[in-house]
């Protein structure tokens, strides 16, 4: 079972929310993944009414809801959204985006680290979504988050796991849980994250711009289960090559 | 520097007769290659590149999916004023046009928002003619605060400004602007501006420049397809985005394709573009660009805009009236054009929706702005 800031989840698969054809399509697709908690762009709701039509259904599938700041471009724009949002949706639970860049998404860590030190005094659960860079994950560790969202790959990339040595780093050393955001692609890119002993996998166009959402959907699903099943099992060593009956020590045994 | 500069570097004739060089296998390379440039641009706006139509409609529907999912943004434009001291041969609005001028006010700013808001839209293009005087600084700093209250993104299209009041206007809640050159060829847009401050191409050309430097979230790019030779135009406009992407790395930028339309003066363009060379230009930049944003107004009819949604385009506009007041009051007589989609909003969002796309109303939030 993983646990985030005292909240547990049997599910290690979370999802996103955005380029789904319709809210039904998106609704069925969570629900098909087992996802526990889904990530919604603060900017595409109306926070002023809860039955706005992407909160509505997505209150009513029960799924936790993890509102992010896409769209913020420094950390005090972030922040005043984080409230905002807090306020509306009554959740501190805050996935924590700052890209500055429009056209790569790449998250700003200078902003990043700024706003999540300042939203964990202010009480908030963050969640920061950050490059796969082993010391910045430490020192958002550091000021208090409840998670660390490190990249794949540029975000709706679905190339999987290009920064794969440099999440091993962070999921090596971090304390709180390692969630891999961004870039993944594919079922085997989930399944892989997996057994490199991510703690859980967000996965959003990789499900939403499918042919066929609902059934990606479950493919997700079976993918991170069976990925994390793998790596609770121990997986076997890999070996490029025969291993030679001791010719370098057998001498030891003469 | 700025455009202007780069601009120099560019030779029109060069560029119209590089493109119309291209050949099939300058096509096909463009075609295979994962990154392209503007090379591969003008390959790809090319007559040697028409009888690809159906690949290029093909890998620009994959990219914009995978990009911006299956969705579509809907914009609605907001008429402030006709007022105009330009006299430009294919407007409206032009000085020497004798139409019914006006400029709304404040309470009639709030009835048309009203009418808006109904319609579901968050998203308003404001737009007017170019007025100084009546229809300047003052006007825009009485006129944002209202609109910013009920409306989380608010773009503009009216006069270009100086910098520091484009950066007066972003404190104000302005988030885009839309400024087209109209035609990237000195002496045609000399023949197509005959009075006024519009008549200044280089102060014009340099207006995203400005923009970007105050800080404006969004900086639309286009040119009025049909004054010039639109394949080296739009060439024109891919240079001019490659540019300001590489200057401006925090600036958004969309794409507009306006084809020359009839309106009162009824100028003919000098160089026709057909629907099928349209749907070649929208693809040609998606592949060049996966992530600029693409936009279509109701200048195109009903029919070819449901046609061109999946191709590439990521916004539109809907229910339009091009009128000041066209929302609450019906005055057709002060339209800057005539509009081809006639539907109304939701309507459109109707359509979008039968053809698998989710419409977005709301993609910002105020939070974001100033």
């Amino acid at each position: 079972m993983l646990t985030i800031a005292n909240k547990q989840f049997e599910s290690r698969l979370f999802t996103g929310t955005g380029k789904f054809a319709n809210r039904e399509l998106m609704t069925k697709a969570i629900a098909t993944s087992g996802s526990q908690m889904a990530t919604m762009a603060l900017k595409r709701v109306d926070l002023n009414q809860l039955n706005d039509d992407i909160l509505a259904p997505l209150i009513e599938s029960g799924v936790h809801l993890l509102p992010n700041t896409s769209g913020a471009k420094n950390a005090k724009d972030a922040i005043f959204a984080a409230h905002l949002a807090r306020e509306a949706l009554s959740t501190s639970w805050l996935k924590l985006e700052i890209h500055p860049d429009p056209k790569y998404l790449m998250p700003d860590p200078i902003e990043t680290l700024k706003a999540a030190e300042q939203l964990v005094k202010d009480g908030f659960i963050v969640l920061p979504y950050c490059h796969a860079d082993p010391v910045l994950c430490k020192r958002l560790e550091e000021v208090g988050c409840a998670a660390v969202m490190p990249l794949g790959a540029p975000i709706g990339s679905n190339k999987g796991l290009v920064s794969r040595d440099f999440l091993e780093i962070i999921i090596n050393q971090a304390r709180v849980p390692v969630i891999i955001d961004a870039g993944i692609g594919a079922p085997s890119h989930a399944a892989f994250a997996m057994e490199l002993g991510a703690d859980a996998v967000l996965v959003n166009t990789a499900i939403a711009a499918a042919r066929d959402p609902i059934q990606m959907a479950l493919a997700f699903k079976l993918a991170v289960e069976s990925g994390r099943m793998a790596y609770e099992a121990g997986l076997a060593t890999q070996v490029h090559h025969a291993i030679a009956s001791s010719p370098l020590t057998a001498f030891l045994d003469q | 520097m700025s455009f202007l500069e780069r601009f120099k570097q560019l030779d029109w004739d060069d560029i119209a007769l590089s493109i119309r060089s291209k050949t099939a296998s300058d096509v096909e390379r463009a075609l295979h290659k994962e990154k392209r440039d503007l090379e591969d641009f003008k390959a790809l706006i090319s007559p040697a590149a028409e009888p690809y139509i159906e690949q290029l409609a093909q890998l620009s529907y994959s990219l914009t999916r995978q990009r911006f999912g299956n969705t579509l943004s809907f914009y609605i434009p907001l008429y402030l004023s006709n007022l105009c001291a330009n006299a430009c041969t294919y407007c409206g609005f032009s000085m020497e046009n004798r139409i019914k001028r006006r400029t709304l006010s404040l309470h009639e700013v709030e009835r048309e928002l009203a009418v808006i808001k109904q319609m579901q839209f968050d998203n308003v293009l404001l737009v007017t003619g170019e007025h100084e005087t009546k229809v300047g600084m003052n006007y825009f700093r009485q006129i944002l605060p209202l609109i910013k209250r009920q409306v989380s993104y608010v773009a503009m299209e009216v006069q270009p400004l100086q910098q520091a009041h484009y950066a007066e206007l972003k404190s104000l809640g302005l988030d885009a602007v839309m400024v087209y050159q109209e035609t990237y060829h000195p002496s045609t847009y000399a023949l197509h501006h005959l009075r006024g401050n519009k008549m200044d191409f280089n102060f014009r050309l340099e207006t995203p420049d400005r923009l970007a430097r105050a800080g404006i979230d969004k900086i639309g790019l286009g040119a009025l397809i049909g004054l010039e030779d639109w394949r080296a135009d739009c060439f024109y406009v891919a240079a001019h985005l490659d540019y300001l992407e590489k200057r401006y790395w925090k600036t958004r930028y969309s794409i507009s394709f306006p084809r020359l339309r009839p309106c009162e003066g009824g100028l003919q363009p000098k160089s026709v573009m057909s629907d099928k060379q349209l749907v070649q230009l929208i693809c040609a930049f998606r592949l060049l660009n996966s992530e600029v944003e693409l936009s279509l107004s109701t200048r195109e009819s009903a029919h070819f805009r449901d046609k061109l949604i999946p191709l590439g385009i990521t916004s539109i506009s809907a229910g339009s009236k091009t009128q000041p007041g066209g929302y609450a009051m019906q005055e057709a007589e002060l339209e800057q054009f005539v509009i081809s989609d006639e539907r109304t909003a939701e309507q459109v969002a109707a359509a979008v929706k039968g053809q698998g796309f989710e419409v977005v109303w709301r993609d910002w939030h105020a939070a974001y702005s100033g």
